[in-house]
């Protein structure tokens, strides 16, 4: 009796397609740890490489710049951490550059690398739409001299309004200087199109059930040029990281980036660009028709077009608390986001929102409604039917 | 009906959840989030809300198939309960922040949430009863006296107590909550009672204020006046109190002496032997009805007054009254027109022991809560035998 639910979260997570979901299990049905050295052995260690060039290539790198994590929080994690203290270990002074606006796992690691590890910590402001611009960046390097900024970490695009940075002129903002460039591309990933080559970075994290993947899987490419300590020390089976390797994971990996038009042989390119022509047809769809039940509320993030994820809407609405709207919704049979990270479940004032110059008495109202290369226009036009009730309530419920 | 049901992540607020989903509603599980800055595990049985009471609110929401959610209304508890508390107590007063938070919390900013969010009702693990009469609701005791909590309840009004909903004032024990929980296949069956107030975890009141107040030395005098010795700062101190007194001078009689009253204008505690502790009359101007009486208050009228969560009540007569300018004090409320007035019945019962100003008093006609005031003033039931009664009937 319950209504067909629309999932409007896939910034959360995606839903797993069948061909991943049957490349993943015929994958753990089989058995053999990839460094045992017998014919079980070898025959795992040929499908964890065959996945992993398939995901090098998805990328834009080398097999040998490729080692597998347990996801992008770990990823991330240990390209701020690894590098930094690689960095210092080579006589780099200590700061570290990072714009407001970033993932908790981002703020986290180099809030803890400040408090605990003499990093000198810097953030970068973000225009009114998230983006960080080359020349903010540029003379934040100059300030703290070239050879005294340890790295550089930024977002391709932001995870909850959708903005694309200028990635290529910021990486050459950086490098021009000497200063490597982390990029945490967990967002971007299945939307934007991600070539580690050309972008000019030294290092860049992904995750792969944002695409499709399995959760507990991710990567982080690690340029040739570039070295960052271990997290987890053990039998050093991957540069930079230790730990038995995840066979069934990266076959998942390497399918759902197949999937995505990514990652075949020879990449389906127009595969992957007309999932993303998809996404932002009906992204748009969804706009324009919450504009017109819902016309005072404001979208944020980047104009639609170039500059902004494809499958990603994010509005706020006035006088109104996300939580209450996210509820409401989600009785109607709408799975949203407020956007902001949780915790203990309860939404916090989102940081973007605030970095971005939004007060806070309207930052409290937003919802974030991201799309994958599935989403129906059945699931929008159920969003569009349900929001005009849900809005009214959530006003009466106000602010408190 | 559209229930909200208020989990706690303790085994009452998950009976009561399930015997909403029993009883066929439509119940939603909420908990509600009340601290800034949440501790991840629970500590022993004091205190409330940690990261894994909420996990245990979600669990016991997944077996009972309703959907669950946490919301945040720790900047509203810290404005009406948290600072409530603290300046209660910077005026001399003991406040009782479970009852604040009943009325302020969740029975005010979580209730007119779910109400402008569709549901018709707040359920919670409280033991009490409502009855439906023909002149309208009614609060009661729970069945069992030993579990009543109706007290901490008595402050609610009855458009408040029109949305409430208490699915357990009919289960005598705390032992057959546990069972039925057990039977239910709540993993909350056998965690311990919380205890004490929630933002202090570790119990330690005094150690609390001593991080939100400032102290000020001054006088500790006896009931004339004479100064007997010195504190450093009268928010530490609590009527009936006796330990940690220091006093230069002891009793003439050689009597051990209590804490009898704090005078915030003078910055004194006032001390003074056992006996003077005994109240026989007590008044307030902070007062609430969870209905309408059915007499006039006027007129004046026997009750039990009940002081404590875990007192017994104590027969009595009470009465409202205009206050006169002239009989106006320092303890009156500055706001207050009128103040109930209650007289301990002392022919029948003992007078009532350490009674603070802050505390709240709730008046019961039998099992039916008449609703309550916050106490401001107290007087020596000494004192009274030579006054006659200002309420004759």
């Amino acid at each position: 009796m319950a209504p067909v639910r629309a999932y409007l979260d896939h910034a959360a997570t995606s839903p797993m397609p069948e061909p991943v979901l049957e490349a993943y299990t015929a994958a753990l049905r089989t058995v053999g740890n990839p460094a045992s050295t017998h014919a079980h052995g070898q025959s795992a260690s040929e499908s964890l490489e065959s996945a992993r060039e398939r995901i090098a290539s998805a990328l834009g790198c080398d097999s040998a710049e490729l080692s597998l994590t347990s996801g992008g929080t770990e990823s991330i994690n240990l390209a701020l951490k690894g590098m930094f203290w690689a960095r210092r270990r080579h006589g780099a002074g200590p700061v570290l550059l990072v714009p407001e606006g970033e993932h908790h796992a981002t703020i986290e690691a180099a809030e803890w690398l400040h408090d605990t590890q003499g990093a000198d910590l810097r953030w970068l402001h973000i225009d009114h739409q998230g983006v960080l611009h080359p020349e903010v960046l540029a003379s934040a390097i100059e300030r703290a001299g070239a050879s005294n900024v340890a790295l550089v970490s930024f977002l391709w695009a932001n995870n909850e309004v959708g903005s694309v940075q200028p990635v290529q002129a910021l990486a050459r903002a950086a490098r021009s200087a000497g200063v490597p460039v982390h990029i945490d591309a967990v967002s971007a990933l299945g939307q934007v199109p991600i070539d580690f080559r050309a972008s000019g970075a030294s290092a860049l994290s992904v995750s792969a059930h944002k695409i499709g993947g399995p959760v507990g899987v991710g990567a982080l490419v690690l340029g040739r040029d570039a070295s960052a300590d271990p997290l987890f020390h053990g039998g050093s089976q991957q540069r930079a990281r230790s730990g038995t390797q995840n066979v069934a994971g990266a076959v998942g990996f390497a399918a759902a980036l197949d999937w995505a038009g990514l990652a075949t042989p020879e990449p389906t390119l127009e595969t992957a660009a007309d999932r993303h022509a998809h996404m932002g047809d009906l992204r748009d769809r969804l706009i324009a028709g919450l504009r017109e039940v819902v016309p005072d509320a404001v979208l944020r993030g980047a104009a639609p077009g170039q500059g902004r994820l494809p499958g990603n809407a994010h509005f706020t609405f006035p006088e109104c608390q996300g939580d209450s709207l996210v509820f409401l919704l989600d009785a109607a049979g709408i799975s949203a986001s407020v956007g902001s990270a949780c915790q203990a479940g309860v939404a916090e004032v989102s940081h973007v929102l605030l970095a971005m110059g939004v007060p806070e008495e309207e930052a409290i109202g937003s919802l974030r409604f991201t799309l994958g290369p599935d989403s129906t226009a059945a699931e929008v036009d159920a969003l569009l039917a349900a929001l005009p009730d849900a809005v009214a309530r959530a006003r009466r419920a106000g602010l408190s | 009906m559209k229930i909200l049901a208020a989990m706690s992540g303790g085994v009452d607020s998950a009976v009561a959840a399930a015997r909403a989903v029993e009883a066929g509603h439509e119940v939603v599980g909420v908990h509600l989030a009340l601290s800034r800055m949440p501790g991840t595990l629970r500590t022993g049985s004091r205190g409330c809300c940690t990261i894994e009471d909420s996990m245990d609110a979600r669990r016991a929401a997944n077996l009972l198939g309703i959907p669950f959610y946490v919301w945040d209304f720790s900047e509203r508890f810290k404005e009406d309960v948290v600072d409530d508390f603290v300046a209660e107590y910077a005026a001399g007063r003991t406040p009782n922040p479970c009852l604040r938070c009943n009325e302020k919390i969740k029975f005010q900013a979580l209730l007119d949430k779910a109400i402008a969010l569709g549901f018709e009702a707040v359920a919670t693990g409280h033991y009490a009863t409502l009855l439906d009469t023909p002149t309208g609701r009614e609060l009661h005791r729970a069945s069992a006296w030993a579990k009543d909590q109706s007290y901490v309840l008595g402050v609610l009004t009855e458009e408040q107590l029109a949305h409430c909903y208490f699915p357990l004032g009919d289960t005598p024990s705390k032992q057959l909550i546990r069972r039925e929980a057990e039977e239910r296949g709540l993993q909350v069956a056998q965690k311990p009672d919380s205890h004490d107030i929630c933002f202090i975890p570790d119990g330690d009141t005094r150690g609390w204020l001593s991080g939100h107040l400032e102290r000020t030395p001054g006088e500790i005098v006896d009931e004339t006046g004479e100064v007997v010795g010195t504190h450093d700062g009268a928010n530490g101190y609590t009527v009936g109190q006796r330990r940690g007194l220091q006093l230069g001078t002891p009793a003439a009689d050689g009597q051990p002496r209590y804490v009898l009253s704090i005078r915030p204008v003078s910055n004194q505690v006032v001390v003074g032997s056992k006996d003077r502790l005994a109240i026989g009359r007590i008044a307030g101007g902070r007062y609430s009805f969870t209905g309408a009486p059915g007499f006039d208050l006027e007129v004046p009228f026997t009750c039990e007054v009940q002081i404590r969560a875990h007192a017994d009540p104590v027969p009595a007569t009470a009465a409202l009254r205009k206050i006169h300018e002239s009989d106006r004090t320092e303890h009156h409320r500055a706001d207050a027109t009128h103040e109930i007035v209650v007289e301990i019945d002392l022919v029948h019962a003992e007078p009532l022991l350490g009674v603070a100003p802050g505390q709240s008093a709730v008046l019961y006609i039998g099992t039916r809560v008449l609703g309550q005031f916050t106490i401001d003033r107290t007087e020596a039931a000494e004192t009274m035998s030579t006054v006659a009664s200002t309420l004759a009937v």
